[in-house]
């Protein structure tokens, strides 16, 4: 009865052992590879941009620590979404939308910082892997168009998010305050869309990524506003009616008080 | 003052949007009209989605409307008879308008519509009122002329349906203030205005109606109108801004106020050529906009949106 079962230990024995070791060694390099990642930290001072009823806009400010010297750049990416790019075309007079190309996976929000300008020493290889920068985002454009095209749109998606302040202009700077501690700013406007965003910080170093870290931040109604976007979104029945009663009753109390005078 | 819009999803000055309220508001009670046709591009022009103005402005006049028609209704200025049958063709209007204005939006074309709708209809309807105004002010100097006949046979007459309307003593068809009621409902949904502009004289011209009667009759009709699109847009659309909307109202209903103070030593013929003046103005910038070459051809949209 017990022969069996021993047996079959005795024959595990030597596949759990390997595969022990095969763990351990796992183990060892993955926290190798942590230090490797310790090379740089960095943190926000809030996780949590806060659309209030009386937001303006805000800055979050983004600080850390780089092990040794580097270049540090800083990519901060809204939520992604579809975007339609439409061009104007003058027909019978008139300036008409005509043709259209849509971008998938479109950032809402594209922010910018480097501790000084890469494009020069990064290969743009590098540059495009990480999306840094804007001509390195990545865009992915919907059904079939000229590469000419493509280009023309693509440039056109940019400056659009640009006029809304919601792509950057130009890269913010990274101050490093000595050798080791960096700080940036990241600013959001007042029209900032909600959803999650990343904020992601690389250590260059001859003309490579050799540390990055990743850290998200929300983006996100809060109070008041946010209860009536989602009263809106979720009830939207009952929002119209109440929108139509408070019309009515606005109104009616404003014809009463302004007969007694 | 700043203050965050839920559903345009933009921050705005609070006093900016108040006085805009209290501007319109009070031209409105000047002349007697909604004043959709000036805040719904005014709301545009200072950043708010065209579909939220569209459907925000809808649930404003709401209110403007029942604030105006209160004053008419004391005075017994209101045909509900009558104002009943131009809503059964302007709900039919209003759902076909929310319905088209969904379609050109997914199309893309949206603010291309709304544009040439104003155009077109303000265009017309001012020059026809300029110039009826001008010819009243002439005549008025150059004294009395032969009274016009008081009732023209032409074919609406010969339409089928004939209702009596003994309030605004009238015995015509019923299509013909449905009709009426009807292209005012596709207006509402479209352009975000209560239609006022276009009911008022068409309930003139083309029903024969005691003058006295029209401003009531049609803001009574348009409160309906109004909040039909109102509500199909908060329900279907989700574009009706309760916090725009309530601002755009206490500035509103304040300024109308005033307005109608300043409008009762206008006389009749001065008010209608400085309205239409104002509305060809409208028209006016709106054409040119379409004509002129945009600074940018290229815009972006989330697809399905305006």
């Amino acid at each position: 009865m017990t022969a069996a079962p021993k047996a079959a230990r005795r024959r595990l024995a030597l596949p759990a052992f390997l595969a022990c070791v095969l763990l351990a060694a796992a183990c060892f390099w993955l926290a190798a590879r942590q230090a490797w990642a310790q090379s740089l930290v960095a943190d926000l001072s809030s996780h949590l941009v806060a659309i209030t009823t009386g937001f303006i806009g805000t800055d979050v400010v983004l600080f850390g620590a780089v092990d040794g010297a580097g270049d540090v750049a800083v990519v901060v990416q809204g939520p992604e979404a579809e975007v339609t790019v439409r061009q104007k075309e003058r027909i019978v007079g008139i300036w008409v939308n005509n043709e259209d190309i849509t971008f998938d996976r479109v950032p809402a929000y594209y922010g910018l910082a480097t501790s000084r300008p890469l494009e020069a020493d990064v290969p743009p290889a590098v540059l495009q892997r990480h999306e840094i920068g804007l001509d390195h985002l990545r865009l992915v454009p919907r059904g079939s168009a000229s590469a000419e095209r493509v280009a023309e749109f693509r440039a056109a998606l940019i400056r659009n998010k640009q006029r809304q302040g919601l792509y950057s202009t130009e890269a913010e700077e990274v101050s490093f305050l000595g050798q080791r501690l960096f700080r940036t700013r990241i600013h959001f406007p007042a029209n900032v869309p909600t959803g999650t965003y990343t904020a992601s910080v690389y250590l260059i170093r001859d003309g490579d990524v050799v540390s990055a870290q990743t850290t998200p931040l929300l983006v996100s109604k809060v109070g008041f506003s946010a209860s009536v976007f989602e009263f809106a979104k979720r009830d939207s029945i009952w929002y119209a009616l109440l929108g139509i009663a408070l019309a009515v009753s606005a109104g009616w109390l404003a014809g009463a008080i302004f007969r007694k005078s | 003052m700043q203050v965050y819009l839920p559903i345009a999803e933009l921050s705005v000055n609070a006093l900016l949007i108040l006085g805009l309220g209290g501007g319109v508001g009070f031209l409105s009670g000047l002349f007697g009209v909604g004043g959709g046709f000036l805040m719904t591009p005014l709301l545009i022009f200072i950043g708010v989605p065209p579909a939220v103005a569209v459907g925000t402005q809808a649930n404003q006049l709401v209110g403007a409307s029942v604030s105006g028609v209160l004053a008419h209704w004391r005075r017994n200025n209101v045909d509900v008879r009558l104002g009943g049958v131009m809503l059964v063709g302007g709900v039919l209007g209003t759902g076909l308008g929310v319905w088209l204005f969904g379609l050109f939006q997914q199309l893309g074309h949206i603010d291309l519509v709304i544009s040439l709708s104003y155009v077109f209809f303000l265009g017309t309807v001012s020059g026809l009122m300029l110039w009826e105004s001008i010819r009243t002010m002439l005549r008025g100097r150059a004294k009395a002329v032969a009274p016009r006949k008081l009732h023209h046979h032409t074919w609406l007459h010969g339409l089928p349906f004939k209702m009596r309307f003994p309030r605004s003593r009238l015995y015509i068809s019923a299509l013909l203030p449905a009709g009426i009621g009807f292209v005012g409902g596709i207006l509402v949904a479209i352009m975000g205005i209560g239609g006022g502009f276009l009911l008022v004289p068409a309930m003139i011209y083309i029903l024969g109606m005691p003058t006295g009667l029209v401003a009531g009759t049609s803001l009574f009709q348009i409160i309906f109108s109004t909040g039909m699109a109102a509500f199909l847009q908060a329900a279907t659309n989700q574009t009706v801004d309760i916090v725009l909307a309530m601002l755009l109202l206490v500035g509103g209903v304040i300024g109308a106020q005033f307005g109608t103070r300043a409008g009762a030593r206008l006389r009749g013929e001065q008010a209608r050529a400085l309205l239409a003046l104002m509305v060809m103005a409208v028209a006016v910038k709106l054409a040119v906009d379409l004509i002129v070459r945009p600074e940018d051809l290229f815009s972006i949209t989330r697809p399905g949106m305006p």
